[in-house]
């Protein structure tokens, strides 16, 4: 047993805390510390910026453009950029394809589509749920026939986060009704622009269009957007889901989230005393803290075994579950800490620059729409329940 | 021992929940987004005398008991409707209790729906303490002259007439030196900002910059209103709560039917045993909500010390179940919980809000610590 970061681990963080407080541009860690909405120019501006050091695909191996970063690299990377407030990075194309591409995809594939990630050529989006595949993913109905030379797909796909920003979507498609609905799925990449595509926008309870429908009505698809092997998609979704919960625990956002509730548990006044002085609210963000401080280390100890080469396996269901109800209690103690000023919803003040200033403090703005919003960790990549389902079958055999 | 309405309360209930199933409509709550009233809606609860429930026969209504609270704010929670009464509660209930002659009027056009009231009291300073009051009024000529600010005062741009708490004398946090004012609506030195709130309704701040007032702009005796206001907040955190209540019976509901209808895995998802728990969990949390908005309506009335530790056991209790009734009811239902144009989503806002209005759980539950000790 041993705690502490390696030499060469210290001397990485040092090397990243570095190029942050170089590269980041203080126009966009203001946006992420104040919780203002970012664009999609502010996302592929600070994509550029990591690519250009080499940086934006930490997970990717070096043959492919990547960093060729191990888990504890990686989580060294994502502490120090949550820590220094930087823009997350847009999972679809790095974090989920990527991997797949490199693992299932042809060479023509891997050629074509991994640089234009690197590059921002493409921004991919998700097809996975549908209206009646939910938790229940190998229920996909949304179908691909095979036309010629091309697939003719049929269907609807919903939750689609960020998808009014993207030009590509990765989708799992019905290809073959025979056998278990796990073996009829087929993984293919299709261009939002093509005939046929219809993206609506769906607002959610924070008031943001931060996800969308998508419907495919008589949409041709070349066939060679087919990844792998037909009907052979559920286990390339598998794949992408465990890539998907490398990071689910969320180590980083919560630390940041963490250290924002006890800033304003010390800027509100309570019975004429900083509100972090209330013995009882101070006990429920310690509790919260020693939960964190816990799961950290739990983090860790899968993170060091990803990096010894051991596949995440039921471990990452315990962090998604464990990771995601930490954030919330998080974000649910900083909105009730910010009092009565959690209640003011003006949506324009989440706009840096706009003429519409927040109403009460400035920290006080995003309480209750993260709050809110945040409600998602616990449902999607996986809702929580079947991640306890995955655990009871596969750690305890029950 | 009788847990049952009576007659006329029954028939408040029923009138009430047959219109507010209709009247809430997407048009109304469209309204309220936009300007923080709708129009029909209020006309509509001002034909049926809903305000007459908040005052008792002296003061114009016919209830104002702790159940009569329970009954309207209920439904309206229930329904989800956007309508200022816990406002007129509030400001009207300062006015009946301590209101001259003329004052008093005001009161009965409220209860007729001719004019919209608002309480301006809580201040950027003071979080949930009633008596961390800064606003100042000095006396000037033959009236008073207002300075400070309020901050977060439901329905205060769309109010007729605003009551406004402000220090004729003492400090922040002494209980003395708390005065009351009635102001109108286009009052020369008073700046407001109107903006929307997260559960529906509107919300300002509110700047007074040497606003002068009338004599006749007191309400009450002069430094002795921090009694009034602790008794109208008591009957507003039992309204909110009976609202919350209702609130999450409707979410209870519809996630009720979500599990018997939305179908996972073969089976209608209301089938798997560890949501069928977490439902009956909601269920008897509900039921402890329930009680505790009974407990708290029943003592409106007693003594202050008695009354006051209901206020803040209900508003602890109440305020604990409706996050986990929220949350849950999003949880259970999924994706979908989270849209905007799913009922639920209005449901869980308005519960989520509770904690910020007249102190939160955990606040309530210092509080009580300390009444208890007292």
């Amino acid at each position: 047993m041993d705690l502490n970061f390696t030499e060469e681990q210290k001397a990485f963080r040092a090397e990243v805390r570095s190029f942050l407080d170089e590269k980041l541009p203080k126009r966009l860690s203001d946006k992420v510390r104040l919780g203002q909405r970012l664009t999609k120019q502010d996302y592929e501006e600070w994509h550029a910026i990591l690519n250009e050091k080499g940086w934006l695909a930490g997970n990717w191996a070096k043959e492919y453009g990547g960093a060729g970063w191990n888990a504890v690299e990686r989580h060294i990377f994502e502490e120090e950029t949550t820590a220094a407030s930087a823009p997350r990075i847009v999972p679809f194309g790095l974090a989920m394809l990527g991997p797949v591409l490199q693992k299932f995809g042809s060479e023509e594939q891997q050629q074509y589509w991994l640089p234009r990630i690197l590059n921002g050529d493409d921004w991919w989006c998700q097809g996975y749920s549908e209206p009646g595949a939910g938790s229940d993913l190998a229920s996909v109905k949304t179908t691909a026939e095979r036309d010629g030379d091309h697939y003719v797909v049929n269907g609807q796909k919903t939750w689609t986060t960020l998808g009014q920003h993207a030009n590509m979507i990765f989708c799992l498609v019905r290809t073959s009704k025979e056998g278990k609905p796990q073996e009829g799925i087929s993984f293919l990449l299709i261009d939002m622009d093509d005939p046929g595509i219809t993206v609506r926008p769906i607002v959610l309870i924070d008031g943001e269009p931060e996800v969308n429908e998508v419907f495919f009505d008589n949409v041709r698809v070349p066939a060679t957007n087919l990844v792998g092997e037909e009907n052979k998609g559920w286990t390339y979704a598998k794949y992408l889901l465990t890539h998907e919960r490398t990071n689910i625990a969320g180590v980083g956002f919560a630390n940041a989230g963490l250290s924002n509730l006890k800033r304003i548990a010390r800027l509100e006044q309570s019975g004429g005393r900083p509100l972090i002085e209330d013995p009882l609210f101070a006990a429920q963000i310690a509790e919260v803290e020693i939960a964190l401080m816990a799961m950290a280390t739990t983090n860790l100890r899968v993170v060091s075994a990803a990096a010894a080469g051991q596949a995440p396996g039921a471990e990452s269901s315990m962090l998604k579950v464990k990771g995601t109800v930490i954030r919330q209690e998080i974000n649910a103690l900083t909105k009730v800490a910010v009092g009565p000023y959690a209640m003011p919803f003006v949506s324009e003040a989440l706009e840096a620059g706009s003429n519409e200033g927040p109403v009460g403090p400035d920290y006080a703005m995003a309480a209750t729409p993260h709050y809110l919003n945040n409600r998602k960790l616990s449902i999607y990549g996986g809702s929580n329940e079947v991640q306890k389902t995955i655990i009871a079958k596969a750690i305890l055999e029950l | 021992m009788n847990f049952q309405l009576t007659e006329e309360r029954q028939m408040l209930q029923d009138g009430l929940r047959r219109y507010l199933a209709d009247a809430v409509t997407p048009e109304a709550l469209k309204a309220d987004e936009a300007e923080g009233v709708a129009p029909e809606l209020w006309s509509g609860l001002s034909e049926m005398g809903v305000a007459g429930a908040l005052f008792t026969e002296e003061q114009g209504g016919f209830g104002g008991h702790g159940f009569d609270l329970m009954t309207v704010f209920e439904e309206l929670g229930r329904a989800g409707a956007p309508a200022p009464l816990v406002e007129l509660l509030l400001a009207g209930g300062l006015i009946a209790e301590t209101g001259s002659e003329t004052q008093l009027a005001l009161v009965e056009q409220a209860v007729e729906g001719a004019v919209q009231l608002a309480f301006a009291h809580g201040e950027p300073a003071s979080r949930f303490d009633i008596d961390r009051i800064e606003t100042r009024a000095e006396r000037s000529g033959e009236g008073w002259t207002l300075s400070g600010r309020k901050s977060v005062v439901v329905n205060g741009a769309q109010a007729d007439h605003i009551v406004v708490s402000a220090r004729t004398s003492g400090a922040p946090g002494e209980r003395e030196g708390i005065s009351l004012f009635v102001l109108p609506k286009g009052t020369e030195g008073v700046e407001i900002r109107d903006y929307p709130l997260s559960q529906g309704g509107h919300a300002a701040e509110i700047v007074f910059d040497g606003a002068t007032l009338p004599e006749d702009a007191l309400l009450g005796a002069e430094g002795q209103a921090h009694e009034a206001i602790e008794t109208a907040q008591a009957r507003a955190t039992a309204a909110l709560c009976a609202d919350a209540l209702g609130a999450m019976e409707t979410a209870r509901a519809l996630t009720g039917d979500y599990l018997k209808t939305r179908k996972q895995f073969g089976q209608p998802i209301g089938k798997f045993q560890a949501l069928q728990h977490r439902a009956a969990d909601m269920l008897i949390e509900i039921e402890q909500a329930r009680s505790a908005v009974i407990n708290l309506c029943g003592h409106l009335e007693a003594d202050r010390d008695t009354r006051e530790i209901h206020v803040s056991a209900t508003k602890h209790l109440v305020g604990k179940v409706a996050r986990l009734v929220a949350e849950e009811a999003i949880q259970m239902h999924g994706g979908i919980g989270m849209t905007e144009e799913y009922d639920l989503g209005r449901f869980a806002r308005r519960l989520s809000m509770l904690d910020q209005r007249f102190g939160d759980a955990t606040y309530h539950l210092g509080r009580f610590v300390r009444l208890r000790a007292a």
